[in-house]
């Protein structure tokens, strides 16, 4: 059973969440008319065993999406934050650079 | 190496079977292959086989980094059937399904294909609708299949939960006569004994760790015992696909999630046939030794631990005690998982890829197992003459971005839900 730990409700079970998977994959900009960036952003995955960054929603507590990371090995987590928090996180540095 | 028949069964059984010699050859890798099959599951070893048999070609090499048939042929429930209706699917699963009743007799060893029939279970009107329009392709494929009612089912399948308040109401089943298990062992066996008869190397406890190159092209692997050389290398790896092809500079669309398995103590003969559901996506069958065999979902996240969690584990079971109340004293005798290569169709890919000299046979989800056979033939064909065969002619890569998937569940791009 994996434990994740939710920046809001606590450790919870795994059963509590949906899975999305990679979230290392961003929608391209919508401007972005080639086909083959589409096509990558909605089949293409890294598909990494070990260190893996991604998605789960937790469906069955605070409805938050979360951002794990977590070792697709050895089921290790090694950080589970509130995806809207690691987005603004990025605009800022987007901002100031 | 010796013919099996049943003379030598008795031959050897009144020598005290002291005389049986070894099934394959334990060769140390040349320095230099015409084709090099990573990956020594049923579907490397199958595409060995038929390279051999069928294209003539001798000098050739199965590169496996641990045993043969220790990754997913091993570790399946083993299902054999033909009930697919997407164009594409359809005739390529009907082709193995061909070529397994026929499998024993051209491997000369017992795959121990049983043809007991698979019952898959409608638990409501809509999805009865959804199984008579999937017969109705079969047939028209000249593929045998059969609806059944309510009443029918009862009769064939007595110990299923036809109550009132049953978890999942039975409203009918699709049969499928011809379908079936096999022994998976056997197959990747016999399939190895097959292809060293031609003269196949077969190269156990051998990673390969990289590509050689020339230019462009892919001419060789790197191992774990030294550098192979090769003029055409073929990926086999199911779970492992995106890490050998990602060592080659490719992305795929592939997900690597577990699949995991159980067995119980063994009984009396009492589950006859194959049974499955797809309200609880859930299947069971009876070995040979008396365990009942069953299976249900992915784990649900990305997974290359070959060993699943314990909600799948309590999902199969209840699932199980659902269907067959009966069940609900047994006790399980060991369980265990796979890593499946998930694609996001749900389909495989039999394919050249766009690197010269690397062919990609991935992407089988899990239901491989009963595509061994024309995988590794249709595989063979395409490594061999540089053209896919009609009946994988539609398993390739660009599928997904020029938008002709095979997406039978209709999940859509999704790999933990196809
Ligand atoms: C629990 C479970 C139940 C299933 N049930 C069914 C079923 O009922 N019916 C059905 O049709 N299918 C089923 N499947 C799917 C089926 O088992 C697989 O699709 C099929 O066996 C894949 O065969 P393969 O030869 O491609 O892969 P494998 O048998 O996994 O062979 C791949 C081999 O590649 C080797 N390898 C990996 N990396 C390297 C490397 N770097 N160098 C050298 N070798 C390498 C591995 O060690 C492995 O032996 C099930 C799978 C699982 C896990
Ligand atoms: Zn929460």
């Amino acid at each position: 059973m994996i434990r994740l730990d939710c920046p809001v409700c606590g450790h919870r079970d795994e059963t509590e969440f949906a899975y999305l998977g990679d979230a290392t994959v961003r929608r391209p900009d919508p401007s972005i008319t080639d086909p083959g960036t589409w096509a990558d952003f909605v089949f293409l995955r890294d598909n990494p065993r070990g260190a893996h960054c991604e998605y789960w929603q937790h469906v069955m507590g605070c409805r938050e999406w979360l951002i794990v990371n977590r070792n697709t090995a050895t089921h290790q987590i090694d950080s589970c934050q509130l995806a809207r928090s690691v987005f603004a996180g990025e605009a800022t540095m987007a901002a100031s650079s | 190496m010796t013919h099996y028949s049943a003379w030598s069964i008795v031959r050897n059984g009144l020598s005290g079977n002291r005389g049986w010699t070894r099934a394959w050859r334990d060769p140390a890798p040349k320095p230099a292959y015409d084709v090099v099959i990573v990956g020594g599951g049923g579907h490397g070893l199958a595409t060995a086989f038929y390279l051999a048999k069928e294209h003539s070609l001798r000098n050739i090499a199965v590169i496996e980094k641990g045993w043969l048939g220790g990754g997913n042929t091993g570790r399946n429930t083993t299902i054999v059937r033909s009930n697919y209706m997407i164009p594409g699917n359809t005739m390529f699963y009907e082709r193995s399904m061909r070529m397994w009743e026929n499998l024993s007799q051209e491997l000369n060893f017992n795959v121990m294909m049983s043809q007991r029939g698979q019952f898959h279970l409608g638990h409501s009107p809509a999805q009865m609708d959804g199984l008579r329009r999937r017969g109705n392709v079969m047939r028209a494929h000249d593929i045998d299949s059969e609806l059944m009612d309510r009443a029918e089912v009862m009769r064939r399948l007595p110990y299923l939960d036809y109550s009132e308040k049953a978890r999942y109401p039975i409203y009918g089943a699709m049969f499928q006569g011809r379908a079936g298990t096999a022994r998976h062992d056997a197959v990747a066996w016999g399939y190895a004994r097959a292809a060293d008869r031609l003269g196949v190397d077969i190269i156990q406890q051998c990673e390969v760790t990289g590509y050689l190159r020339d230019g462009e092209r892919i001419c060789g692997v790197e191992t774990t015992r030294g550098p192979i050389r090769a003029g055409k290398v073929g990926l086999a790896v199911a779970g492992h696909t995106s890490l050998l092809a990602a060592k080659a500079g490719l992305r795929l669309p592939i997900e690597t999630h577990a699949l995991q398995a159980f067995v119980t103590e063994p009984i009396k003969p009492f589950i006859d046939h194959v049974i499955s559901s797809g309200a609880a996506h859930f299947y069971i069958s009876q070995s040979d030794k008396g365990g009942l065999v069953l299976g249900g979902d992915l784990d649900g996240y990305n997974s290359y631990a070959q060993r699943g969690g314990l909600p799948e584990v309590e999902h199969t079971l209840a699932s199980a005690m659902a269907l067959i109340p009966s069940l609900s004293r047994l006790r399980l005798l060991r369980h265990w998982a796979g890593v499946m290569d998930m694609t996001m169709d749900g389909s495989p890919i039999i394919a050249k890829t766009p690197i010269e000299g690397l062919y990609l046979n991935g992407g089988w989800c899990y239901g491989g197992f009963k595509a061994t056979p024309a995988s590794g033939w249709c595989f063979a064909h395409t490594i061999a003459t540089d053209t896919p065969h009609d009946d994988n002619a539609r398993f390739t890569l660009s599928r997904f971005e020029r938008g002709t998937q095979i997406d039978e569940k209709a999940a859509g791009p999704q790999p933990n839900m196809q």
